[in-house]
């Protein structure tokens, strides 16, 4: 087990490196799948199987594709990773570098402080989840119920597209101007 | 040999730092949102181990509702994304300081 | 009669109430009915006072009355107690008649002002003052009114107060009164301090036993009460005010400026007679300040072109004449100069403020001329006035109230002949201002024409003011020609005799110089402005002449010299301690903050990133604390 735990974990901190280093975003897109799935690995050798495989279906499968859509949406492609060349130079790197690696130095002298923990590494299957998701947190399911509805409603509202009532060929820039403002005047205060 | 708690804790550690980098130098929103995604994944696996350490499934319920909020997160914080690309034309997070105290 | 006595300042307060509180709402006759009618009954009960005093004089020679109690200060009572004697029902004799006529030559003066009631509400207020002024039987209450008169010529001075000019003119009235004021309430203190009451008739009695003639004490005492009355009554050198206070309607200048409130110090020093007497270095400054007043005013009345101005300065100078008298001892003399004073200087101020409202609020003598002819009646009183005011021999009353005040300043013990001949050259300077200003207003070619003539409201006033100044002298005669001496007599129970030097030459000699100084200065005032008037402006021409002319004009400088001593320096101190120890503390507080906030914002600039890097950083700042603790 600990050798898939260090395989797995090797590999996903190797594909998060690549996918905040990436210029184009659907190259950083595809490397986040490889460390979501390293991830489910790791979930794996830990004892926690639907926890892995929902990590599968939900991160990989849905949220990633969003990001692809809105990617393919927003045409982010040649010029994005134009774009990118020019803002990460590697002196940006620097700053943050340090500071998240002060970070970090903190962070692991508090986890190694305490007495070294082994575990036994038992599964803990999924029905022991639903009867701990649907006994105790029944009330914070309801709560995840309505969080869902909101970000559906939010979602679809902020998204939504104001009706063109001239063919984009038909129009001229005043137009597009006075309808961008519009736009902008009904997203704050609608 | 069993697995180290301390170790998957670092593991989780070196992945939320990562993202962390990834939100303070990228200036593009969408990546941005990308590793604010990871340091969250890197969370929930914090709770995973915690689960596996104690033999409770409280963890997993935890990541659970995780997994939901990141899922609620990403589709409303995309929309955001394509007004902004529509507004300003650019997804440049610098142009976007209207809120600067004069 | 003791009860008649307390209505006489009472009438015109409850006028000053009423008109105050519902004169805005009252119709105009309702407010002048209001305004003129209480004056007028204070005017018949003094009268009826007066009558009873002359034909059948009281057994003390005064009457008194206790209204009220005012306050204890354990063992110190003072009530509001008034007191008539003979010198104070002369004085609410002509404060209430020459007020009454006043007040109807000013219900049409004032007719067409919208703030009618204002108008009588002050001038009420201010008859009820001065009379309490003059009734008060002791020092305190004599205050309230010394005040009271203050409090109202700065509202009637500033009466116009749209203006900003009348309003700078009447704080300069009520800041150089107030020198004196403050002057004579320290003389107060010192009283109450060493006589232990403030009671006038206990003062008169107290006085010469407490204090040793001459002593340096009483000296100070007396200065005091002379500086409050040099304020009041615009002596030299607190008599910047009186030509500046002009401003004020023509009414108010005949009435406080003319005949009341400046003769308040007058009243005063004779009131305290007692007093001044115990201190021969006080009488002779107050001799001195009279002659120096009367001098440099009257130089300043030969140059004014406005003609209030020059009513102003001669009046300046005529209360210089009584200040001589008070200070060489003649007493009555003095109180007799203010009794025909008040008629003909009242009457001079009215008539000029006819000529004024009909020539269209022209002020300048020089562009009058020739109303001889279109203002016949206004000009025979006017006459009349400036005959009594230039002491024509034996046909005004001017005569025969200024005459013993020249033979006083020689002959009395306290005279010398530096004062005699101060006030003769001061005769003449009269006699040649006051041709000067007939001349130029009346005779001539008409410069500006009349706009409309004055009403009987305001003509039957100056009719029967130029009577008086024409026959209220023939009650005293100087004692070489007829044997009548009335007035005297009727004060000599309140003031002292005069004592004059022993062999004296005859007074019929100074009578005679008199009248010929009097001539002379007429004869040169119609020949330098009626026949050759090119000698006149020749005259002027000349640098040196043109020099002195211009100080005579200024009032000898005062005013640039009170400017550059008292003025400047005090807006100097006040311009640098604007911005003084305690304020920068203040503003440094202010300030401090205002930096602060700016620093602070500099944080807040918009950008996602570097709030991001703030969270980290406090992230890290407090688990770092975590692991050092």
């Amino acid at each position: 087990m600990e050798v898939l735990f260090c395989i797995s974990s090797l590999v996903a901190i190797l594909s998060t490196v690549m996918v905040i280093t990436r210029l184009n975003p659907v190259h950083a897109l595809l490397y986040l799948v490889v460390s979501f799935m390293s991830v489910a690995m790791i979930f794996l050798s830990l004892g926690a199987p639907f926890m892995a495989v929902l990590e599968v279906i939900v991160y990989a499968g849905a949220i990633i594709v969003l990001f692809i859509f809105v990617t393919m949406m927003l045409n982010l492609g040649k010029e994005t990773a134009e774009q990118e060349r020019n803002w990460l130079k590697p002196r940006v790197w620097v700053g943050p570098s340090i500071l998240a690696a002060v970070l970090l130095a903190e962070m692991i002298i508090l986890l190694t402080k305490g007495q070294p923990g082994s575990m036994q590494v038992t599964v803990v299957d999924p029905k022991k989840v639903a009867l701990s998701l649907y006994g105790e947190y029944i009330i914070a399911l309801e709560l995840v119920g309505f969080l869902m509805i909101a970000g559906i409603v939010g979602a679809a509202h902020i998204g939504k597209h104001r009706k063109r009532s001239f063919h984009r060929f038909l129009e001229d820039e005043a137009e597009t101007e006075q309808q961008l403002k519009a736009d902008y005047h009904d997203v704050h205060t609608g | 040999m069993s697995i180290q708690v301390n170790a998957v804790l670092i593991v989780a550690a070196i992945l939320f730092v990562l993202g962390f980098i990834g939100v303070l130098t990228r200036k593009n929103i969408l990546f941005m949102l990308i590793s604010v995604e990871i340091m969250l994944n890197a969370a929930g696996l914090a709770f995973v181990a915690a689960s596996a350490k104690w033999q409770q499934a409280d963890g997993q319920v935890m990541f659970l509702f995780i997994l939901a909020m990141a899922a609620a997160e990403v589709s409303v914080g995309l929309a955001l994304v394509l007004q902004v690309y529509h507004q300003y034309k650019t997804l440049d997070i610098e142009k976007l300081n209207a809120l600067k105290d004069e | 009669m003791n009860n008649l006595l307390a209505y006489i300042p009472a009438f015109p307060l409850l006028g000053f109430l009423v008109l105050s509180i519902a004169g805005r709402k009252m119709s105009k006759n309702l407010v002048a009915l209001t305004g003129v009618g209480s004056i007028c009954i204070s005017a018949i009960i003094s009268l009826v006072i007066a009558a009873g005093f002359i034909s059948s004089p009281p057994t003390e020679g005064f009457i008194s009355t206790s209204v009220w109690h005012w306050f204890t200060l354990s063992d110190f009572i003072v009530n509001i107690g008034l007191r008539a004697d003979a010198l104070s029902v002369i004085f609410i004799f002509i404060i209430t008649f020459v007020g009454a006529l006043i007040h109807i030559y000013s219900a049409e003066f004032m007719r067409h002002d919208e703030d009618y009631a204002r108008f009588f509400a002050s001038m009420n207020l201010f008859v009820c003052s001065m009379l309490l002024l003059v009734l008060a039987d002791n020092l305190v209450l004599l205050y309230l009114g010394w005040e009271g008169v203050g409090l109202c010529s700065y509202l009637l001075i500033g009466f116009w107060f749209k203006e900003p000019t009348n309003n700078h003119a009447a704080n300069k009235a009520f800041l150089i009164t107030r020198i004196g004021d403050t002057a004579m309430l320290i003389g107060l203190f010192l009283i109450f301090h060493n006589l232990r009451t403030l009671n006038i008739q206990e003062i008169l009695l107290l006085a010469p036993q407490k204090f040793s003639t001459g002593s340096s004490e009483i000296t100070l005492i007396a200065l005091l009460l002379l500086a409050g009355g040099m304020g009041k009554s615009a002596q030299v050198p607190l008599q910047t005010w009186l030509p500046d206070a002009m401003a004020g309607p023509s009414p108010v200048s005949a009435l406080i400026h003319a005949a009341t409130m400046v003769t308040a110090g007058v009243y005063l020093v004779a009131r305290m007679n007692a007093v001044f007497i115990l201190s021969p270095l006080a009488m002779s400054i107050v001799s001195v300040v009279g002659a120096v007043t009367l001098l440099l005013a009257g130089c300043s009345a030969m140059v004014q072109s406005d003609i209030k101005r020059i009513l102003a300065y001669s009046t300046i100078s005529q209360i210089g004449y009584m200040f001589l008298a008070l200070g060489v001892g003649a007493w009555t003399a003095a109180i007799f100069h203010f009794f025909t004073h008040a008629f003909f200087k009242a009457l001079l101020f009215l008539a000029a403020g006819v000529i004024i409202e009909s020539l269209h609020h022209e002020h300048n003598i020089f562009r009058m001329g020739g109303l001889k002819k279109s203002m016949p009646v206004v000009f025979v009183t006017f006459l009349a006035g400036a005959a009594a005011l230039a002491a024509l021999p034996l046909v005004t009353a001017g005569f025969f109230s200024k005459d013993p005040i020249l033979w006083y300043a020689f002959s009395s013990e306290k005279g010398n002949a530096w004062l005699w001949m101060t006030a003769l050259l001061g005769a003449f300077l009269t006699a040649f201002y006051t041709t000067r200003l007939m001349i130029v207003v009346f005779w001539g070619e008409a410069k500006t024409a009349i706009g409309h003539h004055p009403g009987k409201a305001m003509i039957i006033p100056l009719i029967i003011l130029a009577i008086l100044s024409v026959t209220a002298g023939f009650v005293e005669w100087p004692h070489n020609m007829i044997h009548l001496t009335l007035f005297s007599d009727l004060l000599h129970q309140q003031l002292p005799e005069v004592a004059l030097k022993p062999d004296l030459p005859a007074e019929s000699l100074f009578q005679l110089i008199a009248a010929l100084t009097t001539f002379a200065g007429i004869v040169l005032g119609y020949m330098l402005y009626y026949r050759k008037t090119y000698l006149a402006t020749s005259w002027l021409q000349s640098p040196s002449v043109a020099g002195v002319h211009n100080l005579f004009k200024s009032g000898w400088g005062f005013d640039h010299f009170y400017r550059a001593v008292f003025v400047q320096p005090f807006l100097f101190i006040t311009r640098i301690n604007r911005t003084d120890f305690f304020d920068r503390i203040y503003d440094g507080i202010a300030s401090l903050n205002i930096q602060l906030n700016r620093f602070l914002s500099l944080s807040q600039n918009g950008s996602l990133r570097w709030y991001v890097v703030g969270v980290l950083a406090g992230a890290l700042f407090i688990i770092t604390l975590q692991l050092l603790l």
